[in-house]
This record gives C-alpha cells, sequence and structure tokens, in this order.
C-alpha cells in the first residue's frame, strides 16, 4: 500500500462521541445491538437526502442517534443539551486565545 | 517580508474575530455539552473517555489481525482452529473485546474470494483491525459491495484469476468478519513478524491483497 494510512478519527469531536457512546455502552445505558439498530436507521434517514461518504456526515448521524436515545431515556434531556452547547459556545468567544476554556 | 517579527504589535491580524479562543463546529459544541451534563450526573468518566481515544488511536488497528493471519499461514493447525471458532482462537492472542464477541473469519482460496461490508452501518471487528476507514462506512461502499463487488474490487486496484467466486459477507452486531487471505507465493520459510508486514488491513477486509514479497 502506498496510501499513506488515514487518521483513526478525522476530527477530536468524532473521537470524542465515539468514546462517549462505547463508555455508555459499557455502563449499560444500552445495549450495542439496539445501539446499531438505532444507528443504522439514522444513516438510513440520512442516506435518502444524499450519499453520505462516510467522513463527517457519518459522525453527524452517530451524535443525533445518540442524542435522541439520550433524551428517550432522560439523561440529557434535549432542551438541556441545547442550552449546555450555547454555555460552552458563549465560554469559547469569552476566552482568549490560547486559554484553557470553561465554563463560567 | 510583510511580518515584522521585532514589532511589539501582534493584533493586526486579530482585531475582532480571532482574539477569542478557536470556536469548534456545532457538533463538537453538541458532543461536549452531551459529555458536561453526562460527568455531573455521574454517568460519565472523562478518564474512561479518554482511555477508551487512546486505545484505538494508538493501540488497536490492523495491526492485531496481521498477527492473526500470519499464524495462520505459518500454523495449519492455528488455520483449523481459526475457521472453526475464531473467537476464541483471537481471544487467546490477548484480541478480544468491544466488538469482538462474535468474530468469523472466512478464507481465501483459489478458486473463492471473500469481501466483508455493513450494508446496514458500519459492524467491523474492532479488536482485530481497529475502527473502520471512512470508505467502509460510506453508502457507496455499503450499497455497491453487494450489488457490484467485481466492479468495486477493480476499483481498488484488485482483479482475480478468470473464475475466481466472490463471495460478500454482511457484518452485523452479532456477527463481524474476517477475510483470511491466500499466502503470498515466494515467502516459504518466512516467521510469523515477516509475513505480518505483508497482511494488509484491506486484505483482510478483502478489498485488496497482500502485499507481495519483494
Amino acid at each position: 500500500m502506498d496510501r499513506p494510512p488515514e487518521p483513526v478519527f478525522a476530527e477530536p469531536w468524532h473521537a470524542q462521541v465515539f468514546a462517549l457512546t462505547v463508555h455508555l455502552n459499557e455502563t449499560g445505558r444500552f445495549g450495542w445491538p439496539d445501539w446499531a439498530a438505532r444507528f443504522a436507521a439514522t444513516l438510513a434517514r440520512h442516506g435518502l437526502d444524499r450519499d453520505l461518504d462516510g467522513g463527517d456526515d457519518y459522525f453527524t448521524a452517530w451524535l443525533e442517534t445518540l442524542e435522541a436515545i439520550l433524551t428517550e431515556d432522560g439523561s440529557a434531556p434535549a432542551g438541556e443539551v441545547a442550552a449546555m452547547r450555547d454555555a460552552w459556545e458563549a465560554a469559547y468567544l469569552a476566552t482568549p486565545h490560547g486559554a484553557p476554556v470553561r465554563l463560567g | 517580508m510583510p511580518h515584522d517579527h521585532h514589532d511589539h504589535d501582534h493584533d493586526h491580524h486579530h482585531d475582532d474575530g480571532h482574539a477569542h479562543a478557536h470556536l469548534p463546529p456545532d457538533p463538537a459544541l453538541r458532543v461536549k455539552a452531551l459529555e458536561s451534563i453526562l460527568t455531573a450526573r455521574g454517568l460519565v468518566d472523562p478518564a474512561a473517555l479518554d482511555a477508551i481515544i487512546d486505545t484505538y488511536e494508538n493501540r488497536i488497528g490492523p495491526q492485531n489481525g496481521a498477527k492473526v493471519v500470519a499464524r495462520a499461514w505459518a500454523d495449519p493447525g492455528f488455520r483449523t482452529a481459526l475457521l472453526e471458532d475464531a473467537t476464541a482462537v483471537v481471544a487467546g492472542m490477548g484480541f478480544y473485546g468491544r466488538q469482538g464477541e462474535h468474530v468469523t473469519v472466512v478464507a481465501n482460496s483459489a478458486g473463492t474470494h471473500n469481501m466483508v461490508v455493513c450494508t446496514l452501518c458500519s459492524c467491523y471487528p474492532w479488536p482485530l483491525l481497529g475502527i473502520p476507514p471512512a470508505w467502509y462506512k460510506s453508502d457507496a461502499y455499503r450499497a455497491r459491495a453487494v450489488r457490484e463487488p467485481r466492479r468495486v474490487l477493480a476499483e481498488f486496484g484488485v482483479t482475480l484469476p478468470e473464475g475466481t467466486a466472490v463471495r460478500v459477507w454482511d457484518s452485523t452486531a452479532e456477527m463481524r468478519y474476517l477475510v483470511l487471505p491466500e499466502r503470498p507465493a515466494g515467502t516459504e520459510g518466512w516467521d510469523e513478524d515477516r509475513l505480518a508486514a505483508l497482511v494488509t488491513r484491506d486484505s483482510m477486509i478483502g478489498t485488496g491483497l497482500p502485499t507481495a514479497p519483494a
């Protein structure tokens, strides 16, 4: 093979959402076959609009599936996630470049 | 040089938008939000997340599968056991755990070439191959591997001798497949380490062949 090896995760958030899902599976939040079935359904739905390339769009579908599961089981309700996401955005915008970003 | 390194005024590129920390894309913020909420509830241990990422970025990958293939090439008894009960045999080599619970190894032969896909999502034997490459997860591969495997193989640069049958195996969350490619000619007497170096990731998915010995 003369192609250079691809990075395992193209973006840091791909790795984070992957690890989060594996961890929640291992701590018993959901079974892997259930996860795979839900994820496959999300991929199928997304793939109706356009061909997924297996990169960012793959992990976008992954994240959407995880958000849906965690909203349903009450461990991370959608409204709470949206508010926390905005809090993180505000923290990034308020933090000087180069300093660690923390929630206020 | 337009940029003067002795100039203490470094603000000229950072007037408005870039004085703050680089804002991650929307999905990254959503992942951070999930992580904060779940950590606060005691459902997630951030150190465990780091350990999982480190495992897949640095410790687990196709080098594991290559060791299994090389041993099967070198040891006929191992090969027989592997084809009978791969899950137990690879677990005996230390390759078990997440997504490795049910593994079947399918052997290429003179008349048969095997290739693996997951048509529904991206099931893959993580302990042996690590995280799948983007193309394995793409709609194009998932749809076409079953419909037109020979054309897909041609695009990967694999041309098979005429009369070779192609078998496509659909991985699921319950069963994952690994291809045992044929041992390249000209490797008689090689030890397992030397053999393992010829085993590519794609040859264990079936979209490639082992490297020819130099």
